[in-house]
């Protein structure tokens, strides 16, 4: 098992056109993705790597019964694409896309809130790197061949710091469940919580790694929620000990503006929540491979 | 992006929010006729700086006479004014505003903020205006009132009235206040702000309700359906390396230390500044050159990052996904042979076609020093700047 993606996901790209969509949807094809069609207005009847494009979100679900999404559709246009893929009955939406609007965001959040839980999409990013079950299906830009499949679920915010976690893992030959990259806007689909809970159920995730950074309320919500609610080892790191206060730190989410959402002070709370916290970024793999051993 | 105080002032006129009347001033002589222009016999001038805690730091006068107004700003045009918020470069001040005075009776807090928990547009106020917003919750949280607003409605009147009630406003002011909270808050979404703040918000003795201080932020994310609001950034309140870099596409945020570092990934790249901390070093910069690490990219990156004087020693860490390293490598092989470089530069590389990039970097016949793990490239960076640095002492001492 894994969370959110597998071998059955029917996957379409929305925005497929375009330069870095066809060439990631090389890549997850390559991969072993099952991506079935790709949606652009106006260039419905064309092919992309073989696949067929929609005009509309509804016409590729209903041509090819897609599930999931990738979003690649440029930032104007990102969050009304987001809320077309909901409206269409897709199940699971990953938004690579950088620099949506906030207010944008809110109104995408507000918009999925018309939906009952139980038929409500599942948003992760934007701004996030993707989403990917080792050895199944990849929903993203994140490059496969450094994930092996395994037992460890990770939760992260940022997409290259991601990739520095799962190539030492893969250094100590410990393998991924699945890998959710959250992204690194302030608005976001999903946050840390939202995905821990998903694999606090999955059979085949045994160790959680949490990824996070300054800013934000996420960190020190998922530490209340891990006290109270996960039962699986948690292992964190949280980047940007040395980040000013007040400044913007690339994504536009990590920004330490209130009390709780400096990187010292998120370490505390994590760590008070019983999560076994990694120094520092060299040490996230030997963290993880400590606390496995333990856990076995 | 911020903007001016008096820039603030006047979109939010445009919806509705009252203000004392004011004027913009480039000079010392401009501002004695403005507040001529204004008439009456008290002026505030205040020096249009983006930061907060002017007050404090000499940047606001009460002035009496035409005579003060220019003595006031004889102190502050071309003087850095340096705030809690600005640094120790303080920032420059080359407009001041010039406003009547109004005589106060109240002081109140208002701000409205994207609240990260809730994701929605939220309402912060509190009766105790005049000190900052952190003091405020330090001091008297139970003085803080707080709503959030349901973004598929807005801010509704009830809303705005429980506000203005929590607060202890008089009846028959109200009103007025309900009228201030709806026209923040429509300038707030319309125009994509992250932040609205008018602290303080006062009531004055003839009974008015006037935002004596405004501080707008927007979304740069959304500028580009807002030219009118683009068009007011002011560069000269910024770091001039980080608009460079903003208008290069590099992301950048310049800091004390002296290792330079270039990285690409937001999170990457403040991991890789707390590890050259815990190395023993100071980082010089926060700076992400984005997923896609072109030769263009890094060349544009290194001549960034040299422009800050500090710098002796700089650290690249590159993984490269869907990039390969070997791509990666000619791209700082590149920029290196182009520069020049006196001082060391260690270079670690992760992720595909690492061995092939490595080699490039060996072949090259520069003297960059290589690194295989995070760690290991802090370390060697770290200390390729200690061991230049007695190298250099002993140079001088000859």
């Amino acid at each position: 098992m894994s969370i959110l993606l597998d071998r059955d996901s029917r996957v379409i790209v929305q925005g497929i056109t375009g330069r870095m969509a066809r060439f990631h949807t090389k890549d997850m094809l390559d991969y072993g993705t099952n991506v079935v069609g790709g949606v652009v207005p106006g260039k419905g009847g064309e092919t992309v790597e073989g696949v067929p494009v929609f005009d509309t979100v509804k016409q590729a679900v209903e041509a090819t019964g897609a599930d999931a999404s990738l979003v690649f559709v440029p930032p104007p246009f990102a969050a009304d694409s987001i809320m077309e893929a909901a409206d269409a009955g897709i199940r699971y939406c990953v938004c690579i896309t950088d620099g949506i609007p906030a207010q944008d965001m809110i109104r995408v959040k507000r918009y999925m809130y018309r939906y009952p839980k139980d038929k409500r999409m599942v948003l992760t990013g934007p701004n996030c790197a993707g989403t990917i079950s080792p050895g199944k299906a990849l929903l993203g830009i994140m490059p496969g061949h450094i994930y092996l499949p395994g037992n460890v679920g990770i939760i992260g915010r940022s997409g290259t710091l991601g990739y520095e976690a799962a190539a030492q893992l893969k250094e100590h030959g410990i393998g991924v469940s699945t890998s959710v990259g959250i992204g690194g806007d302030p608005i976001n689909g999903s946050s840390f919580r939202d995905i821990l809970e998903r694999f606090e159920q999955d059979k085949d995730t045994e160790v959680i790694a949490m990824i996070g950074e300054i800013g934000g309320p996420q960190e020190a919500e998922a530490a209340e929620y891990i006290r109270d609610n996960i039962t699986k080892p948690v292992v964190a790191y949280v980047a940007g000990l040395t980040a000013p206060k007040g400044r913007t730190m690339g994504h536009a989410g990590a920004i330490i503006s209130a009390f709780g959402e400096s990187a010292s002070e998120k370490v505390e709370i994590l760590s008070a929540a019983g999560v076994t916290v990694a120094e520092n970024p060299a040490v996230i793999g030997k963290t993880i491979a400590r606390v496995i051993g333990k856990a076995a | 992006m911020d903007i001016h105080e008096y820039q603030a002032k006047e979109v939010l006129s445009n919806f509705g929010v009252a203000v004392p009347s004011g004027a913009l001033a480039y000079s010392p002589e401009q501002a004695a006729y403005r507040a001529r222009e204004l008439g009456g016999d008290r002026w505030i001038v205040k020096a249009q700086v983006h930061a907060g805690g002017r007050g404090k730091a000499g940047g606001v006068k009460l002035c009496n006479t035409e005579n003060e107004i220019h003595e006031a700003c004889d102190e502050m045009f071309g003087r850095r004014l340096v705030t809690h918020q600005t640094g120790p470069e303080g920032k420059g001040i080359y407009r001041v505003y010039v406003e009547s005075a109004v005589p106060i009776d109240r002081e109140i807090y208002l701000g409205f903020v994207l609240d990260r928990s809730s994701q929605r547009v939220m309402i912060v106020a509190s009766s105790e205006g005049g000190m900052e917003i952190e003091d405020i919750s330090a001091e008297r949280p139970d003085s803080i009132v707080r709503s959030i607003v349901e973004p598929a409605v807005g801010l509704q009147e009830f809303q705005a009235r429980e506000i203005a009630f929590q607060l202890g406003f008089e009846a028959k002011l109200v009103q007025q206040m309900v009228r201030t909270l709806q026209g923040c808050y429509a300038a707030f979404s319309n125009l994509d702000a992250t932040m609205v703040e008018i602290n303080p918000l006062v009531i004055t003795g003839d009974d008015r309700v006037l935002a004596l201080d405004a501080k707008m932020s927007f979304d740069d994310n959304a500028l580009f359906r807002h030219p009118q609001i683009s068009e007011l950034r002011d560069k000269s309140q910024e770091d001039p390396r980080e608009s460079r870099a903003a208008d290069r596409g590099l992301s950048y945020v310049g800091l004390d230390g002296n290792i330079g570092c270039i990285v690409n990934g937001a999170g990457l790249a403040m991991a890789t500044m707390d590890t050259i901390k815990l190395a023993g070093g100071e980082p010089a910069n926060f700076l992400d050159i984005g997923g896609g690490a072109s030769p263009e990219r890094v060349a544009k990156a290194f001549r960034l990052v040299l422009s800050d004087k500090n710098v002796q020693a700089v650290l690249v860490n590159i993984f490269a996904g869907i990039n390969r390293c070997d791509w990666v490598a000619e791209g700082v092989v590149q920029a290196l042979r182009e520069l020049e470089l006196e001082i060391p530069v260690i270079v670690r590389l992760a992720g595909t076609n690492v061995a092939e990039g490595q080699k490039i970097l060996a072949k090259s016949g520069l003297p960059i020093i290589r690194a295989t793990t995070l760690m290991e490239a802090a370390e060697r960076a770290v200390g390729a700047w200690q061991n230049d640095l007695t190298q250099n002492t002993k140079m001088r001492a000859v």
